[in-house]
């Protein structure tokens, strides 16, 4: 079973009610089923899920409920508590509804549980021993059906073994928003069905399959992968994007098989988007590298570790000597644990000093910004009057942030102000405001003008990689400036990006969001070195390396040929540079022109912790062993650091963080213990601000029917929580508060908006003094401060001409980066390339739909087939980013990242 | 006793142009409404609630309370339930092809009384003439006046919508007929809330009444409501319609006036069912349509009165009275009864889903020779499992009343017959005649 979980924050039950003889506290509103669970009385149900509406359909969970005129059977998923009342569970008219309905829901269900995925981890299989009538009467044959229907690209139902619970047709429609899926026929012939001509495709088609609670819906990336008493598990974050969902990580046979979303209230409260739930083929992908590769006139020739790094740290010293730090740089680490990232920028500018990094590719924002802004989590932004989204279509960047924000929307009225230049995912229940590329300030400036600006929260992105982030930024400013109390939840998509930053993974920054010049001393003292002057960004240094000024580039987990939006100068930087360093777990297309390639352990083949972008820090766990001789990122940063002349002093990851959380403002009281502690799964928001901390109390916990499949896995040799199991002795004392002494941090805080002015922001970091314990002389600095003054508009565009066409480039959730290419289940499912422009343009241009067009811009050209697309503005040319195998066919080839927004002519190909 | 009673809701049935606004208006048409709308609406229920016009739907809840029930809100709506699709309930169809004016002035005036500005007539999808006759209804009733901005000048106004079912039994259901008026699959809803008069249409609060029901209003106002309570006995006052079928000489609708006349009278008068064909015997009869309990010949002299019906443990229920002879299989005719309920139920909660076509299965076999004796005791425990306690009135593990309404006729069997049981347990099959119901 689950460890206990804290019941921190709660209000204390107003209701007493009776349940089978007893008295129970609860809550007004509450249903009786779930007061019951958590006085420990179990009421048996299949169509109740937690997370949705209750329908009372299966009537599983029928109880006996004392009325007025005597008892009477009730739905206790459907009926809600009242004081004083009495229910009985455990009765015999309850006992018999509840065995008459199991057998009923077991006449036409199959016996092939043998070879059924869910046999072992069945809530109908486990609920017909607890509750069901034992033997069947059920002498007829049963309904039979031709199974399984693929009724989705990965999704596979056997309508045989449906029990019409309704689960996934309510998912679908209700929380996700894509009714694809509903009941069609009646009687015992009802079944789950798709429209004609209209598949299942949906990024979240795999909660239906997680929901479903027998084996009617199934996904092809785990069917008849392994049974659950074979499989083993740890709860880890996925990394897939910067969500930071919980997830718990499943392996049989030393390989990962399977994700589950764990119900972590304030992020993804169980619900995964598809790329995430199958992205453990990538881990197991057959690509993963082995052993490091060392280029040899013939190509790459496998090395050890000892030739490999020692090639890399003579060249590293040779770059030294000849032209200083400057020569060097870094592209990368927000694929990386935070451990990881902050390995490499110690040993970047603690050890090589240089401060050439950047964790983003050009693809993101200005990473002061990101860091100075006032934050916002996930569920301060659910709870805001207005939230303005000026990033780019969350469906595809951050699915289960969509997810979140739509139902909101949909069934709790929130308002969305989408500011985007072409149509997105949350359309139906977003108000668009459409700008033109290069015009977000422009539009800012309106909204401010316009909207009242109370309660606001702004989340910020990318909007498109064809128009330069600085008028982002000064949209941003604007949006800050005129609403002080306006928060920002940052829609960055890579992985621990928010990590990285807070790490120092950008030029100007060191670890806790300190500027350079302002920490210069303090670093200095703590790692030996600093570096002497601002580097470059990920542009600044391709530039630099395309020029001959940078000669050595480590590659961290980045591919800048594959994300770098300026395909053209990222290709000329690695032409030409002297020295490529890639640290990768597989081959991609930048790291297949390295010079010596660095095996790295991959996602759950490492422990260490990760942020999202909510700035919450979680664990994550290693539940299998990386391939061949691959390393985690943060041995190989110390090991090159010695072969540097540096010891590091790296000894372990909690050494690591450890030293993170003793020497960065951001992380302070972020201790491994206080990350350990139960309660603490769902991770910590750093900088600790008291009304951000939250421990919670885990729904699915209690609700094992919820997400069967975690809680029916035998336990075997698998952490549960990765807590216990690294950070021994560190368990609060009973009646302790889990974070040790810092009491105040766990005081309840106000309300996000109460009392909050201007003067209040530095109420930020501030909370928690920084610890002794450092040997450092000089005080720990500060995070640096939002200065709206920065981030000034950028200059208008340069031609504005009003005949061209402003190009808008976007990430899908699909494409041919490495980790969708190597995923098998999801590679073919990247849409094509395709040219999106309004219906009348379509005219315009004299084209049909699926015509060829050749889209041609200052930086090269392509010819793309068009699409008419109502969802386009006039004016406005839409293309995918990344959805064409071949880079010289792909956006990238158009994008200049130098301009202000791309204008691009369009041709019909005759 | 077969009374004088006036005819109430069937005094055009006969005419070749009953249908029609010319005949309508000249037999008296609309002459209720424009009494009505002189009145203040209070007025008009008030006399609906003197009538005691009980609901002719199946339920039998009183008209009049109903319509006091209905929560105060900006947006009201009222539904005219013409999704008469029970077997041996032919009615309503009766009503709506022959005298349809009579129930858009029935709506409106219901309409009026409950302050309604927008009404629909649900109307079964497979009376395709019939809703033929209602759109043109409706469309002449906008011509002439009585629909629309100005109901016949008074300033009222009211629009009616004609909505055709797409041909699911269970859309008679109250909640799942405004699920499908709401263009959604026709599931019931799931109490809480009760009553549509609080949460219908739309969210709205909503008065459904039955096409019979408001076909009476007519008369109703026009003669005053202690006219119509002048008629039958007790609770059951006025008149009532009966689909009479099964082994009877005349099969057919009648208009009788409630409590007064027996089902003696309904079934053996030579002026209602005129007795059974070949001088058989009564073997048993079925009071209100097929989800009730079936009466033997010891029931024949009870009036046909809701209360005394149902305390003899059946109902009137949707007033359909089906008559078996002694040439008719009981288990035959229970079994097609449990086959039609597997076919209808909606598949929404489980013990009705399932346990219709377990139920119909386990009937199939026992008619055919199939059955085991432990199979009667098995198959009043499944009845059991959907209507614990099997006890009248029923309880239910279902979300609607459509679960309750399958055992009756098993459980009917049962207690009724249960010899006839046992022998097609031991002689392998049905010993009833088969040319007298293998029609369908």
């Amino acid at each position: 079973m689950w460890c206990a979980v804290a019941d921190i924050v709660q209000t204390p039950p107003e209701i007493s009610i009776t349940v089978d003889g007893r008295v129970v506290k609860a809550d007004k509103g509450e249903l009786i089923i779930s007061a019951a669970e958590r006085a420990g009385v179990f009421i048996p149900r299949f169509c109740y899920h937690p997370r949705m509406k209750s329908v009372g359909m299966c009537r599983m969970c029928l109880v006996e409920v004392q009325g007025p005129r005597g008892p009477s059977l009730q739905p206790a998923c459907f009926v809600e508590v009242a004081e004083g009342q009495e229910i009985f569970t455990e009765s015999e008219a309850a006992r018999k509804a509840q065995e008459g309905v199991l057998e009923f829901l077991l006449l036409n269900h199959p016996l092939d549980c043998p070879v059924c995925d869910k046999g072992g981890e069945c809530p109908l299989q486990d609920q017909a021993m607890s509750h069901g009538p034992g033997e069947s009467r059920f002498v007829e044959e049963k309904r039979h059906w031709a199974k399984p229907i693929e009724i989705g690209p990965l999704v596979l139902l056997d309508r045989e073994r449906c029990i019409q619970c309704a689960r996934c047709t309510r998912f679908a429609a209700e929380v996700a928003g894509e009714p694809f899926i509903d009941f069609a026929e009646r009687g015992d012939n009802t079944e789950v069905a798709i429209f004609p001509g209209e598949p299942f495709v949906s990024y979240f088609a795999g909660n239906t399959v997680q929901i479903c609670p027998v084996g009617a819906l199934t996904a092809a990336p785990y069917r008849f992968k392994s049974r659950p008493w074979d499989l083993e598990q740890v709860e880890t974050t996925c990394t897939t994007c910067s969500v930071g969902c919980r997830i718990v990580a499943q392996s049989s046979a030393g390989a990962l098989v399977r994700y589950l979303g764990v119900d972590s209230e304030p992020v993804n409260q169980s619900w995964l988007c598809d790329r995430g739930r199958y992205g453990f083929e990538a881990v197991e992908a057959p690509e993963r590298l082995t052993q490091p590769l060392v280029r040899s006139s013939t190509g790459f020739v496998p090395a050890t570790w000892n030739e490999a790094l020692g090639a890399v740290a003579d060249k590293v010293l040779e770059a030294l000597d000849a032209s200083g730090p400057a020569a060097l740089g870094f592209v990368g680490g927000s694929r990386l644990a935070n451990e990881d990232a902050y390995a490499w920028v110690r040993l970047a500018k603690g050890v090589i000093g240089t401060d050439n990094f950047d964790a983003q590719l050009g693809d993101g924002l200005p990473a002061e910004l990101v860091a100075s802004l006032p934050r916002a989590t996930i569920a301060e932004t659910l709870a805001a009057g207005t939230v303005i989204v000026l990033a780019g279509d969350l469906r595809e960047e951050l699915p289960v942030l969509h997810l979140r924000l739509r139902e909101a929307a949909a069934n709790g009225g929130l308002r969305i102000i989408d500011c985007s230049p072409v149509a997105t995912g949350l359309g139906p229940v977003a108000t668009w405001m459409p700008y033109k590329p290069g015009g977000a300030t422009e539009l800012a400036r309106r909204l401010v003008a316009t909207e009242p600006g109370e309660r606001v929260v702004v989340v910020l992105g990318r909007p498109s990689l064809a128009e330069s982030p600085d008028d982002v930024a000064a949209a941003a400013a604007v949006l800050a400036t005129a609403w002080p109390s306006a928060r920002f939840l940052s829609a960055l998509r890579r992985a621990n990006v928010h990590g990285a930053i807070d790490l120092g993974c950008a030029p100007g920054l060191l670890p806790g969001r300190v500027r350079l010049e302002e920490g210069r001393a303090f670093f200095r003292e703590q790692w030996g070195s600093a570096p002497e002057h601002r580097g470059l960004d990920t542009a600044g240094m391709l530039e630099a390396a395309a020029s001959g000024e940078l000669k050595t580039l480590v590659l961290v987990g980045a591919d800048p040929l594959s994300d770098f939006p300026d395909h053209d100068l990222a290709q000329r930087a690695l032409e030409r540079v002297d020295f490529l360093v890639a640290v990768e777990t597989a081959l991609n297309a930048s790291s297949v022109h390295a010079d010596v390639v660095l095996p790295a352990a991959g996602y759950a083949e490492r422990g260490g912790t990760t942020t999202n972008l909510e700035g919450r820090v979680t664990r994550l766990a290693a539940k299998v062993v990386p391939p061949g001789v691959s390393r985690a990122d943060w041995v190989i940063a110390a090991e090159l650091a010695d072969r540097l002349g540096a010891d590091l002093g790296f000894e372990s990851l909690e050494g690591v963080w450890a030293e993170i959380e003793r020497i960065s403002p951001t992380h302070s009281g972020c201790t491994m213990g206080a990350l350990s502690a139960p309660g603490a799964l769902d991770g910590i928001v750093v900088p600790i601000r008291p009304e951000s901390v939250q421990l919670t109390r885990r729904l699915l916990l209690l609700d094992p029917i919820a997400t069967p499949g975690i809680d029916s896995v035998e336990e075997q040799g698998a952490p549960l929580t990765t807590g216990a199991a690294m950070s021994p002795g560190v368990e609060p004392a009973p009646g302790q508060p889990p974070f040790g002494g810092d009491e105040d941090v766990f005081e309840e805080g106000e309300s996000l908006y109460e009392g909050e002015g201007p003067e209040d922001e530095d109420s930020g970091g501030e909370e928690v003094a920084p610890r002794a314990g450092g040997a450092a002389e000089t005080a720990r600095p500060r995070s640096l401060r939002f200065d709206p003054g920065a981030w000034a508009a950028p200059v208008p565009l340069a031609t504005g001409d009003e005949h061209r066409w402003r190009l808008v480039v976007r990430r899908a959730l699909y494409d041919h980066g490495t980790l969708v290419q190597s995923a098998e289940s999801l590679a073919p499912l990247v849409r094509s390339q395709e040219l999106r422009v309004s219906p009348q343009a379509l005219r315009e241009l004299g084209v049909e739909t699926g015509d060829e067009v050749r889209v041609r811009s200052g930086r090269g050209e392509i010819v793309v087939a068009a699409v008419g697309d109502r969802g386009v503005p006039a004016g406005v040319a839409f293309l995918q980013f990344n959805a064409a195998p071949v880079y010289d066919a792909s956006a990238s080839a158009l994008v200049d990242w130098s301009v202000p927004a791309v204008e691009v002519d369009l041709e019909k190909v005759t | 006793m077969i009374t004088t009673a006036p005819r109430i809701v069937t005094s055009r049935v006969g005419l070749a142009d009953s249908f029609t606004l010319e005949r309508y208006l000249a037999t008296g048409g609309y002459e209720g409404l424009r009494k009505a709308v002189s009145m203040a609406p209070a007025d008009v229920a008030a006399e609906v609630n003197k009538a005691s016009l009980l609901g002719r739907g199946g339920a039998g809840f009183p008209a009049g309370r109903k319509w006091s029930m209905l929560r105060k809100a900006a947006t009201t709506y009222l539904v005219v339930n013409g999704d008469e699709s029970e077997p041996a309930t032919f009615k309503d169809h009766m009503l709506i092809e022959n005298d349809p004016h009579q129930i858009i002035e029935g709506t409106a005036i219901a309409a009026y009384a409950t302050g309604v500005a927008q009404a629909f007539i649900y109307c079964r999808g497979e009376f395709a003439l019939g809703f033929e006759r209602l759109q043109q209804a409706c469309n002449e009733a906008y011509a002439y006046g009585a629909l629309g901005a100005d109901v016949l000048g008074s300033g009222y106004a009211l629009d009616i919508v004609i909505h055709p079912g797409a041909g699911a039994y269970i859309c008679g259901e109250e909640t799942a007929l405004l699920e499908s008026l709401e263009g959604k699959r026709g599931f019931p809803r799931i109490k809480p809330p009760y009553f549509p008069a609080a949460v219908g249409l739309y969210g709205e609060p909503t008065v459904v009444n039955n096409v019979e029901t408001v076909s009476s209003l007519p008369w109703i106002v026009t003669h005053g409501g202690d006219a119509f309570a002048a008629l039958g006995e007790g609770s059951s006052t006025g008149t009532r319609l009966f689909a009479l079928s099964g082994r009877v000489e005349r099969p057919g609708c009648f208009e009788i006036e409630m409590s007064k006349t027996t089902f003696r009278d309904l079934i053996f008068d030579p002026s209602l069912g005129g007795g059974i064909p070949g001088r058989k015997e009564l073997r048993a009869f079925i009071p209100g349509g097929v989800s009730s309990p079936w009466f033997g010949p010891e029931q024949l002299d009870l009036g046909l009165n809701q209360e005394a019906v149902g305390q003899a443990g059946s109902m009137l229920g949707s007033g359909s009275v089906v008559v078996m002879d002694s040439d008719t299989c009981p288990v035959r005719a229970a079994w097609r009864i449990a086959r039609f309920f597997n076919r209808e139920s909606c598949g929404q909660c489980t013990p009705c889903r399932e346990g219709s076509g377990w139920i119909e299965k386990i009937m199939h076999r026992l008619e055919n020779g199939l059955g085991r004796e432990e199979d009667i005791a098995l198959v009043l425990d499944a009845c059991d499992n959907i209507s614990p306690g099997l006890t009248w009135p029923p309880k239910q593990t279902t979300i609607c009343v459509f679960g309750p309404s399958i055992p009756p006729s098993i459980v009917s069997v049962a207690k009724m017959f249960p010899d006839e049981l046992l022998v097609h347990v031991k002689e392998g099959g049905c010993p009833f005649p088969a040319d007298v119901v293998r029609r369908g």
